[in-house]
């Protein structure tokens, strides 16, 4: 890997839907550099392209046009199983409705990308356990998803995305789906346990509460990045 | 993954249920209804089947089946015993007689009359008495079915069960005396009429007068003699027409076959179970898989390949056929033993399990595939709609 890249390098990305004839321009000329050990915020308001911009950098849609290079590797001209591969070691999600699979326990969760990724049951399992302990639920791991509130659930989430160690986390309204406290104490710990130097966090959210946990702050607006502000106080903080 | 995909299945226990139930009514409604079905084809011949010891059966060339009786002259017997081959030939007599109750009503029954020396073709199983009590004059021997009902006495209190017929008993066939020697039990034939054997003589004493009485000439082959030469010699030699015991099953079923409704009820009745069952399991087992799309959609996210995804969902197909079909053939089979004694016809070969074994898979086959090109088609992206 090149350390001096970014984790993210988006040139010109534009999604055109058509859905029946009818286009929709989602993403119009997409310029965004993403740095690893970052918290990046995607804003702005409904429809403007967001979760579409996170689809394409995550790997799991297509851009029309322009580049998006994850890691200095372009997605779309790699083959599907290296693709498939590549999200598998690389990236880890965590979505506004928490999207775990109610059939599984927490610990069983959380072990899916490592099972994906090869490793076997027994030992994706106690691997899941110890990063459901940095969560703080080591004593739920046998809980299903329908047992835990939706805090609880969203940490189940942010384990299964860090279980194995990718280099990006995408996250779409993590916090949505959550009332104040909870979606406070959700940033503070994923900021707390998902931040790491060789590591970049891509979270979209118009929760405005949330925004003093970002880095950066990209505002979009109809399919454009319209400014990058940069969070003073914060990185000010840390350095 | 298998485990995931096991855990998917059975996590959602009303839809589970309502697959595996609707798989368990398809496989019982295509075991059970063609095991009918072909336990009544076998009724057709099943008297060719309880008159085992001969290896061919000779008769006029215009019957189409067992109970179809053209009757020969007597001196085809003797035609018969001399063609070369033959170890032994024995006439039967087969035909419907009235007989007359103790209480005066008639009934009528499937009247066997057996070689008077060597008493072949007798019934398969005697419960009371012996084959050799028919030679005791006026003796008969009587289906146990046909005792307890077709030809048990009527009680004299009104509302009270009747009383089955029994060894000692008096009848009258067409005004002559027969007196009950012996109950038998043979296998149910399609009309279910009382089966009544005695010899071959009396028998010609109860038929009505007729020039020809004989229905039938059994044939025992020399041992190592070719079946197929011997009745073919038959044939030449007699113009009559010779069967082996197969064949002549063959022809009996295959004229029910050709000439009833059953066929085609029963086939209606499979057609419809396959198409019940394949909407319930295969509807519910699609709506399954649309309800977990989301599921297959963050696996998919995650990395999972196609290639893997497809083989849950074949694996969750597989659980579910293979415990419908069990449930289901398993009901079969316990439907089959409560009902073995009734009038109900049953009959269920391996090659059954087979042929619904065989539509199960087609059914979960069809489900596993439209949820397969549903989850193959699906975009990742997904995963991040609310
Ligand atoms: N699968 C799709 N087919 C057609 N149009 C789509 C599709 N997904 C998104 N769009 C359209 O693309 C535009 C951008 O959508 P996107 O979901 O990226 O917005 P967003 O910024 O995430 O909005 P929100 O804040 O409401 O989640 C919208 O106009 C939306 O209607
Ligand atoms: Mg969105």
């Amino acid at each position: 890997m090149n350390e001096d890249k970014p984790a993210v390098c988006c040139r010109n990305v534009t999604k055109i839907y058509d859905t029946g004839g009818q286009k929709v321009t989602a993403l119009n000329g997409i310029n965004l550099d993403i740095a690893l050990g970052e918290l990046m915020m995607l804003v702005g308001p409904s429809g403007c392209g967001k979760t579409t911009l996170i689809s394409i950098i995550a790997g799991i849609l297509d851009q029309d046009s322009g580049s998006c290079e994850l890691f200095g590797e372009n997605l779309l001209t790699m083959s599907s199983q290296r693709k498939l591969q590549f999200r598998a070691q690389n990236i880890g999600f965590v979505f506004q409705a928490f999207n775990l699979l109610p059939a599984l326990n927490a610990a069983e969760n959380v072990s899916v990308p490592l099972i994906i990724n090869g490793v076997k049951r027994v030992t994706a399992e106690k691997k899941a356990i110890e990063v459901l302990e940095k969560v703080g639920l080591g004593a739920r791991w046998r809980s299903l998803p329908a047992q835990l509130s939706g805090g609880q659930q969203q940490r189940v989430a942010i384990a299964r995305a860090l279980v194995h160690n990718p280099r990006l986390i995408v996250c779409d309204e993590p916090t949505s789906a959550l009332d104040h406290t909870s979606g406070m104490n959700i940033m503070n710990l994923f900021k707390a346990v998902a931040l790491q130097h060789d590591r970049a966090l891509v979270v979209v959210t118009h929760d405005a509460r949330i925004f003093e946990f970002a880095d950066r702050i990209a505002e979009m607006d109809d399919g454009h990045v319209v400014q990058v502000q940069t969070n003073q106080p914060l990185v000010a903080q840390r350095h | 993954m298998n485990q995931i995909a096991i855990k998917m299945l059975m996590g959602d226990k009303g839809k589970y249920l309502g697959i595996v139930l609707g798989l368990t009514f398809a496989s019982f409604v295509m075991t059970q209804q063609p095991a009918i079905f072909l336990g009544l084809m076998a009724r057709s011949y099943s008297f060719i089947s309880d008159t085992g010891l001969p290896d061919v059966w000779v008769m006029d060339p215009k019957v189409q089946f067992i109970d179809d009786i053209k009757p020969l002259q007597e001196t085809q017997l003797y035609r018969v015993r001399g063609i070369s081959g033959v170890e032994w030939a024995m006439p039967l007599y087969k035909g419907l007689l009235k007989a007359r109750l103790s209480n005066g009503t008639f009934q009528t029954c499937n009247v066997i009359g057996l070689d008077d020396t060597t008493l072949i073709g007798g019934p398969p199983i005697m419960l009371e008495g012996s084959l050799e009590d028919l030679r005791r004059s006026d003796g008969i021997i009587v289906d146990i079915d046909g005792a307890t009902d077709k030809l048990a006495k009527i009680s004299d209190q009104p509302g009270a069960a009747k009383i089955p017929l029994k060894v000692g008993d008096n009848l009258e066939l067409n005004d002559r005396r027969a007196v009950v020697v012996g109950i038998s039990k043979v296998t149910r034939t399609f009309q279910s009429q009382p089966v009544v054997y005695t010899t071959y003589s009396r028998a010609k004493n109860y038929a009505p007068r007729e020039r020809k009485l004989l229905s039938f000439v059994l044939v025992k082959a020399k041992p190592g003699q070719n079946l197929q030469e011997l009745t073919r010699r038959i044939r030449d030699n007699t113009g009559l027409v010779a069967y082996t015991n197969e064949e002549f099953k063959t022809v009996t079923y295959e004229y029910f076959l050709h000439n009833t409704g059953i066929p085609i009820n029963f086939g209606v009745s499979v057609l419809l179970g396959f198409i019940v069952g394949a909407a319930i399991a295969g509807q519910t087992f699609y709506s399954f898989t649309l309800e977990n799309l989301k599921q297959f959609g963050v696996l998919k996210a995650m990395g999972t390949s196609n290639w893997v995804l497809l083989r849950m969902i074949l694996l969750q197909a597989l659980l579910v056929e293979t415990l419908g079909y069990g449930l289901g053939v398993g009901l079969t089979a316990l439907f089959g033993y409560a009902m073995r004694n009734t009038i109900l016809a049953f009959k269920f070969p391996w090659q059954l399990l087979i042929f619904t074994g065989a539509g199960v898979s087609i059914i979960c086959a069809l489900a596993a595939l439209i949820s397969i090109l549903k989850v193959i088609r699906l975009e990742p992206a997904i995963v991040f709609k609310s």
